[in-house]
């Protein structure tokens, strides 16, 4: 296990250089003139502009200029310097502000996933083919034919506007009230994929061979459910929420440019309008780290849960 | 309760002729969207305590169905327990209340099953399920039922049990996998043991010494035990007696060694003269032809005409009753006198 986890950090390193270094050469392919860019509509004079060859090596042309930069960038980033956005701001606090408000958001979706999904998918897998297990079914099918950018739109109108039950905006500093709809908006989704898998999972372990096994021993049926048939349902299922946790910390575009909160998304979201290289590089770099690392976290459980999995 | 003078109470119920198990004339559906496939259509059997009982067919001839209506673990729906009784010491386990039956279960009667890889449940160490049933049931600390884990894991020859205690099932070979299996059905001293196929996914060699072993537990533990099998092989060093089941009846029953000296169904001798022999050479093997009826459309008159070689018209028109044969032998075969004394001259 430990010789495992030891490469598959290594394997992490590797992965980690590999896409700074793609998202670097495609955010920086499209640029005509990256001074140009930084100084907008207004002119730029010689001193300006030599300065600033100077500063970010612009002197440097073609395949080697573009390595000699991209080496420059990587150096200051392993020693914890995401550089500066287009506009003189530290990417570093830009991220500070705008990561606990992704990761309270990304929370919320997730204890929603959990407390809703996993609970009636369970209930769904015990009873099949009941009412129950149809109407999740049907309701399951539509969150998911949904996309959130109709979804979210749609909660904030009828919720947040209409009924006042909720804040439709959050701004900045957000409370937990503030985030709570942009969280369940967020965690439908999440809910709804969760509520299938458990399911499936369930109704499919209740079929098995051990449950069988169990019931000859004279258990009773609550504990069969509760002890043997969640353990094995669950793994797959807690899988899964440990990459929807990836996914949702890197950062949810959509949810929070309509709710207007200031987190990591959203900040990508207006990098990118903005066509701020240097931010969009920064941000990204740092989802990829939260990324493999929920996803080592997520293989690790995996062998946990299962004694049958054991790496080598 | 006006008729209670009428009606034994169910402590002084003797059980009639003393069977210790005692199923009576049970029917079993299956009911699926495909129709209804009658699986058990009457199956009559008995256990005394102390002896083995070979339940011997194919599959789908409804054995393992019979020994799941007896622990009462058959899925209900598709599963439709039409008619019958199963009587348990004198008592019917059918008219008892669920909770009633699962006290039954694994104290009184218990099971092990074919396949002990996907029979235990592969997330928990052995030790823990073994010592599950005697937590749950009689209260055990955590302690002691680890010990008496241990000590049952002895029993059945595991080596080393002390330290393979926290083991995972897939750990193991499939011999001591099923041994875990046996050891966990004897937690609480069953005075019944129903084996499902106990060594149907074995090497041969461990074949023998799992039958070995429960032969001995079965002695030493004066259990009953209810073999199921379809390999004639396994079952003549181990039984008192064989139960033939074709197409959910009950074809022919006595005791193994007039059973293999001359069977009295069609269907037994079919058996047995398929069995490759060592003092006959150069000859081709003999088969059953035909395969199994589908239980959805059982044959009229006498389930196996179809494949018989005795086959007349009467076998088409009429089922053939329980023919008795002396020395408590029975066979449901119009022929079966003359089927016996072919056999026997053989």
């Amino acid at each position: 296990m430990f010789r495992y986890i030891l490469r598959r950090l290594l394997q992490m390193v590797l992965a980690f250089f590999g896409t700074t270094l793609i998202v670097y050469a495609l955010m920086f392919a499209g640029q005509g003139d990256p001074i140009q860019a930084l100084a907008g509509e207004r002119p730029v004079t010689a001193a300006q502009r030599a300065y600033l060859t100077e500063k970010y090596h612009l002197d440097a042309t073609g395949v080697g200029g573009f390595f000699y930069r991209y080496f420059d960038y990587v150096k200051n980033l392993v020693q914890g310097d995401l550089g500066e956005s287009l506009t003189g701001r530290s990417i570093g606090q830009i991220l500070q502000q705008a990561w606990p408000v992704t990761v309270k958001l990304a929370l919320i979706a997730l204890a929603v996933a959990i407390l809703f999904g996993v609970t009636a998918g369970v209930i769904a897998g015990i009873r099949r083919a009941s009412i129950f297990d149809n109407s999740t079914l049907l309701l399951t099918l539509l969150v998911l034919g949904i996309p959130t950018i109709v979804l979210a739109p749609l909660a904030q109108y009828f919720l947040g506007v209409k009924l006042q039950l909720f804040p439709p905006t959050a701004g900045s500093n957000p409370t937990f009230y503030a985030l709570l709809l942009p969280g369940i908006v967020l965690g439908s989704l999440s809910l709804a994929t969760a509520l299938r898998l458990t399911r499936t999972s369930v109704a499919e372990n209740l079929r098995a061979d051990y449950v069988r096994t169990a019931k000859s021993k004279g258990l009773l049926r609550r504990r069969i459910i509760s002890v043997h048939v969640l353990r094995n349902s669950l793994i797959p299922v807690i899988t899964f929420l440990g990459v929807e946790l990836g996914n949702l910390m890197s950062g949810a575009i959509i949810t929070e440019g309509v709710f207007n909160i200031p987190g990591v998304g959203f900040n990508l979201f207006r990098a990118i309008k903005t066509e701020d290289g240097p931010l969009v590089v920064g941000i990204v770099s740092v989802l990829v780290v939260v990324y493999l690392v929920s996803n080592l976290v997520v293989d690790v459980l995996y062998a946990v849960l299962d004694p049958r999995i054991r790496y080598e | 309760m006006t008729h209670s003078a009428v009606f034994p109470s169910p402590a002084s119920a003797t059980p009639e002729g003393g069977h210790l198990l005692d199923v009576r004339d049970l029917h079993v559906e299956f009911r699926t969207s495909e129709g209804v496939a009658k699986v058990i259509n009457g199956v009559s059997y008995h256990l005394d305590p102390g002896e083995t009982l070979a339940v011997l067919g194919e599959s789908g001839s409804g054995k393992s169905v019979t020994a799941q209506a007896i622990m009462g673990i058959l899925d209900t729906p598709p599963a439709v327990i039409r008619s019958g009784q199963i009587l348990y010491q004198g008592r019917d386990l059918l008219t008892l209340s669920e909770e009633q039956r699962r006290q039954v279960r694994g104290k009184e009667i218990a099971m092990i099953f074919q396949d002990a890889l996907s029979a235990l449940n592969p997330t928990f160490p052995v030790g823990w399920q073994i010592g599950e049933t005697l937590r749950q049931r009689e209260g055990m600390s955590r302690g002691d039922a680890r010990r008496r884990a241990i000590e049952l894991m002895d029993l059945v020859k595991i080596p080393a049990a002390a330290r393979r205690i926290g083991d995972y099932p897939h750990q193991f070979s499939g011999g001591m996998r099923q041994r875990v299996m046996i050891a966990m059905s004897l937690a609480m001293d069953p005075k019944v043991l129903i084996a499902d196929e106990p060594t149907t996914a074995l090497d041969v060699t461990v074949q023998a010494q799992i039958m070995d072993l429960l032969a001995d537990l079965r002695r030493d533990l004066n259990m009953a035990m209810i073999l199921i099998t379809h390999d004639l092989g396994v079952v003549a060093g181990v039984a008192d007696r064989i139960a033939v089941m074709y197409a959910g009846r009950i074809i022919e029953h006595a005791d193994v060694r007039s059973l293999y000296k001359a069977p009295a169904h069609p269907y037994t001798k079919g058996l047995l003269e398929s069995i490759p022999r060592m003092d006959v050479r150069g000859q081709e093997l003999s088969t059953i032809k035909g395969l199994p009826p589908n239980l959805m459309r059982i044959p009229s008159g006498c389930p196996f005409h179809p494949r018989c070689p005795y086959v007349q018209q009467v076998c088409i028109d009429v089922v053939p009753h329980d023919l008795v044969l002396g020395d408590g032998r029975t066979s449901a075969c119009h022929f079966a006198q003359e089927v016996r004394d072919d056999s026997s001259t053989r």
